[in-house]
């Protein structure tokens, strides 16, 4: 059977290249410019003018530029890409793309952002910020990763208002096998009150403390993390979160007489060896020495215990708790965890940070760039590109009551989302990109990249863990940005800059391309493989294979949608026939070099 | 010596007046064999020296390295640092010693073809961190830093990939830095640095007819064919014809080249072992490691600054010590034995410093009691490592074990004393900044980190 598709194939593409001269000329597109503005930009404004484009226009008008809006085939693509993380499959792509409803963008839009596929892309874009993962340089541990990846996915599925995620995270309390938002104190690298507030500062305040010049600030801030305290459980590696008000007299306490076991300890040890030197001695005086050291040693331990006791503090001074406004609280009430006080500070439609990190962030993650840039860096001396677009951001997103898929719908559907990935010929290129005159080119992710591959080829690559925990076991077919906890990889993965989830940082993710990267999507076992064996291709090759018919331009429209999301245009379709009549590659290995060759092209390659 | 207690404190005392570790460490103020070194620097005399740019410090011996990482802990007293008087409850199956061929340096039997290398390679026999968790001590062990602190530190393979590679003009086909035949994977390799001071994993197995290394080496697609592609791509990638200036595009096509300068062009011989003769191969021994080894040989000669080979097994030999370490055994030594007389043989091992360890050494005491039923466990208070080469002396030993393996006797060797030996050889200066991502201070070494100690570079075996 199998050599039998092959050799049909061949017959079948080497008569269709024998047509092909013939009806190459009435074909084949005129000139280069029409493929650029009829693939990748629409013929005219097929979007309606937003609030956010008007914004947006204000800036670009300064600039002389009216940018272009993308084609139906590039938003296809674009919004599944940046929505959920995965690719149209054919039949969907061809869906779209024949669809005459004048509001089809939109109603696209409306049904991404309700697939589970969001829950899990989005997820996966958290899991990075709140860094889990179950060991290094954070430890969590597999059960407790996946604990909280679970909460931050359902928060996501369910559209948890973002006011309601984020306090659930800052006040929470309990175990870290069961509670999964406790992991927010146990994914630092250090679980000191100026760690917890540094990670709160940057993951719900968009600021990094290491630049804040008020070195008050910090300390300040810390104090509302001061009685985050954490104990063990009977079973292994479960951790209990919770408020202990006495926390700073009892770890005071605890180091007191630890300091006093270690100088007994030190000084039990010279007696010791001042013992033992004395028993080689001879001298009558050593001898006196030798007698003399079990009293003194008991006057050590003895004098050791009296300074553990003095050592314990009677009062705790405490400390000043300042928020990061400078606002100071002179005393932190007994009755009520400091955190809930910091939360309430936090999470209003007042405060500097908060409304303003999450939209800038969440405009960024569609635009791949800041109103202030980089998201997670706001300071005084690093303003906003465009602050009235930065302000109506902020409102919308008060106002819908912190729902994040209302955000994500209102950029969404904006013109300037939709607008070309084609850059403009001008010498303020620069100027032009902080003010979101074109859709910037970005690498595709590592986990999307791989899942996008796996998804048309219909293969799967292999996850694994090195912490020895049945929880890391994963299913053959889970795709990569599902994976629940950053410890859980792949090399492939890895050489594409899957981030270690050290920082929490956004910068930590590097989606630039390498040699190294291109050797492997170009020339390895592990992607040649998957076209040689891929299920996809070679039940798409037979279903479509009729005889004595040349059914090859069937056969290719149907891989161009499966990994481009488009169809292929004349001169596409001239090149693979001019390709399969070469000879250099024969039967299904044309079918494998045109995948090939699709899967390394740059629109493939890139978010555009 | 007492240099360890001195150097424990935070502040040591010179010539009346303090400093701190990290310019101890600078300075080299190890007892007599640092003095040596601390004229190297440019003498102690002025503390302004403290004010000046730290510069490489030692004329550069070593051009390559050659790391063969024993992942999962190797047992010391089995192998390099034999107790044969330890009695059985430590000893288990393996009693039998080898004289070598340097005088009074003897190892355990099962490195038959390392006994008759020693005049090559020094061991040291204190090396000690006392971290017994995997991925703790293997961190320690590959970065020379200590877990737990804020920055998640590049690997030594990662550094050399900046100081010897990319910073310096590296103009090689090859990466800079090359794993065989995966990745450690346990932690980011190139830690703050980032993706691009990772390490080049090559796949593959050059042990099988043809070592298909990934994405140099693919199977079954001709040279011819290879062109085709290439040019077929060219016509194919429409996006990039229609957006000519575009700044990502570029970089698409100009990693696509370089990519293709190594698919296509002289590169990928260096790992094609069908151009050595076959009785080399058969030396190295008919096994993975050992024809890793080989490749590392190759790889060096042309010019990669630092080859980690991982080892293809595992030391962790919780439960069946002893048959493990029968099997493997014998390939170390074969494939190690081979490369240390071949780069002799080739004039590389002048130049190349080769040096073998795990994260750990393994309970000299074995674990006889269920469910382990004779078998060693994690132990990171004193462990073994094989030191050769690129400035290396050979012939001696480092430092001691207690007589039961237990605890380091004399001489104590710090992860930062071994890897900030190995950079100096590089000429690459251990107190030199790192670039940090938030532009925190971070350094290739730091003696001043939470946990570290320091017993001085290893001087008594470095040719300085």
């Amino acid at each position: 059977m199998k050599t039998l598709s092959i050799l049909t194939i061949t017959v079948l593409l080497s008569t269709s290249v024998i047509a092909a001269p013939k009806a190459a000329p009435s074909a084949s597109p005129p000139a280069k410019p029409a493929v650029s503005s009829n693939l990748f930009e629409a013929a005219d404004c097929v979007v309606p003018e937003t609030k956010i484009d008007k914004l947006v226009g204000e800036k670009l008008s300064k600039l002389g530029i009216k940018p272009a809006i993308c084609s139906d085939e590039v938003f296809l693509r674009r919004v599944y890409l940046d929505v959920t993380g995965t690719l149209p499959t054919a039949a969907e792509a061809r869906d779209f793309l024949q669809d005459k409803g004048k509001n089809k963008r939109a109603v696209l839009v409306n049904r991404l952002l309700d697939t589970l596929e969001y829950a899990d892309f989005w997820a996966m874009k958290w899991s990075d910020i709140l860094r889990v993962k179950a060991e290094f340089p954070v430890n969590l541990w597999p059960n407790a990763a996946q604990a909280y990846h679970h909460w931050i996915k359902i928060s996501l599925r369910d559209n948890k208002p973002y006011d309601k995620f984020v306090r659930e995270m800052l006040v929470s309390n309990g175990s870290n096998f069961r509670v999964g938002p406790v992991n927010f104190y146990r994914a630092v690298q250090s679980k000191t009150p100026e760690g917890l507030a540094a990670s709160a500062a940057l993951a719900f305040m968009g600021t990094r403390v290491d630049t804040w010049k008020d070195k008050e600030a910090l300390p300040g801030m810390s104090v509302f993390f001061s009685q985050v305290s954490y104990k063990p459980t009977r079973e292994w590696k479960e951790e209990i979160v919770f408020w202990d008000p006495d926390k700073e007299y009892n770890d005071a306490v605890k180091a007191a007489e630890q300091a006093a076991a270690a100088a007994a300890a030190e000084q039990a040890a010279a007696i010791a060896a001042a013992k033992a030197a004395s028993k080689t001695a001879t001298n009558v005086s050593a001898k006196a020495t030798t007698n003399a050291v079990p009293k003194q040693a008991a006057n050590v331990v003895a004098q050791a215990a009296t300074n553990a006791v003095a050592a314990k503090p009677a009062i705790i001074v405490p400390k000043v708790a300042i928020f990061p406004d400078g606002t100071k609280l002179k005393t932190l009430p007994p009755d009520q965890d400091p955190r809930e006080i910091f939360a309430d500070w936090l999470i209003t439609p007042k405060n500097p940070w908060f409304t303003k990190s999450i939209v800038n962030r969440m405009w960024s993650w569609l635009m791949g760039r800041g109103i202030i840039h980089e998201p997670d860096d706001i300071r005084p001396d690093n303003p906003p590109s465009n602050p009235k677009l930065l302000a109506y951001l902020q409102e919308e997103f008060i106002a819908s009551k912190y729902d994040m898929k209302h955000l994500f719908r209102l950029i969404l559907n904006s013109r300037t989302y939709q607008s070309s990935s084609i850059v403009p010929k001008s010498k303020e290129l620069a100027k032009i990109e902080a003010n979101f005159g074109f859709y910037p080119l970005r690498r595709l992710d590592a986990e999307v990249l791989i899942d996008a591959i796996n998804q048309f080829t219909g293969t799967s690559d292999l996850y694994t863990s090195a912490i020895p925990e049945p929880f890391t076991f994963i299913p053959e077919n889970k795709p990569a940005v599902a994976l629940p906890d950053g410890s859980i990889s792949s090399s492939f993965l890895e050489l594409f800059g899957k981030p270690a989830r050290a920082t929490g940082q956004e910068n930590e993710r590097v989606s630039k391309f390498m040699a190294t990267q291109k050797m492997h999507l170009l020339n390895s076992g592990h992607i040649q493989r998957k076209l040689e064996t891929s299920p996809k291709l070679r039940s798409l090759i037979k279903a479509r294979t009729v005889k004595n018919k040349d059914t090859s331009k069937d056969i290719l429209e149907e891989i161009y949608l499966s990994v481009l999301s488009r169809f292929p245009t004349a001169d596409e379709v001239k090149n693979a026939h001019a390709y399969a009549k070469s000879g250099i590659v024969k039967g299904n290995d044309v079918w494998i070099d045109i995948v090939w060759a699709l899967l390394n092209s740059d629109e493939f390659l890139y978010r555009h | 010596m007492n240099t360890e207690s001195s150097m424990n404190n935070k502040l040591q005392n010179v010539n009346g007046v303090p400093i701190s570790r990290r310019e101890a460490m600078r300075r080299g103020i190890t007892g007599t064999a640092g003095l040596l070194l601390a004229d190297k620097f440019g003498g102690f005399g002025a503390l302004a020296a403290e004010e000046q740019k730290p510069k490489p410090v030692i004329k550069a011996k070593a051009k390559s390295v050659i790391q063969i990482f024993l992942w999962g802990g190797m047992s010391h007293n089995d192998t390099w640092d034999p107790k044969p008087k330890s009695g059985y409850e430590y000893l288990g199956d393996f009693r039998g010693v080898l004289d070598t061929n340097v005088p009074g340096i003897q190892v355990s039997e099962l490195f038959p073809q390392l006994a008759k290398q020693a005049d090559k390679y020094s061991i040291i026999r204190s090396m000690t961190h006392r971290n017994n968790g995997h991925e703790t001590a293997a961190y320690i062990m590959q970065t020379g830093h200590m877990p737990g602190e804020r920055l998640a530190y590049p690997s030594v393979g990662a550094v050399f990939a900046m100081f010897k590679g990319y910073n310096a003009g590296y103009k090689g086909v090859l990466p800079p830095y090359v794993v065989m035949t995966q990745p450690q994977g346990r932690f980011s390799e190139a830690g703050f640095l980032g993706a691009k001071y990772k390490p080049f994993a090559t796949g593959g197995d050059p042990n099988a007819a043809r070592f298909e290394v990934e994405g140099v080496v693919a199977r079954g697609i001709t040279d011819d064919r290879q062109k085709a592609r290439r040019e077929f791509l060219g016509k194919m990638n429409t996006m990039r014809n229609a957006m000519p200036g575009n700044p990502q595009l570029a970089e698409s096509k100009s990693t696509e080249e370089s990519a293709y300068n190594l698919i296509l062009g002289k590169g990928k011989e260096v790992f094609d072992l069908s151009l050595e003769k076959p009785e080399l191969r058969d030396k190295y021994g008919r096994h993975t490691f050992g024809q890793e080894c080989l490749v590392a040989r190759r790889l060096v000669e042309s010019g990669v600054p630092y080859v980690t080979i991982n080892y293809p097994g595992g030391w962790d030999t919780h439960s069946n010590h002893f048959l493990t370490m029968r099997r493997q055994c014998p390939q170390l030594d074969q494939g190690l034995a081979a490369l240390l007389q071949d780069l002799h043989d080739t004039g590389l091992l002048e130049t190349t410093v080769v040096w073998c360890c795990g994260e750990f050494g393994r309970g000299p005491k074995v674990d006889w009691q269920p469910p382990w039923n004779g078998g060693r466990n994690h132990y990171g208070n004193v462990f073994s490592v094989l030191v050769a080469g690129g400035g290396f002396k050979s012939g001696c030993i480092v430092g001691s074990s207690d007589e039961k393996g237990e605890e380091v006797k004399e001489r104590p060797v710090y992860p930062i004393d071994l890897m900030g030996s190995i950079y100096l050889l590089a000429g690459i200066d251990p107190n030199a900044k790192l670039p940090h991502p938030e532009g925190l201070d971070a350094f290739v070494l730091n003696p001043e980190e939470k946990g570290q100690k320091t017993a001085g570079y290893l001087t008594e075996i470095m040719n300085i």
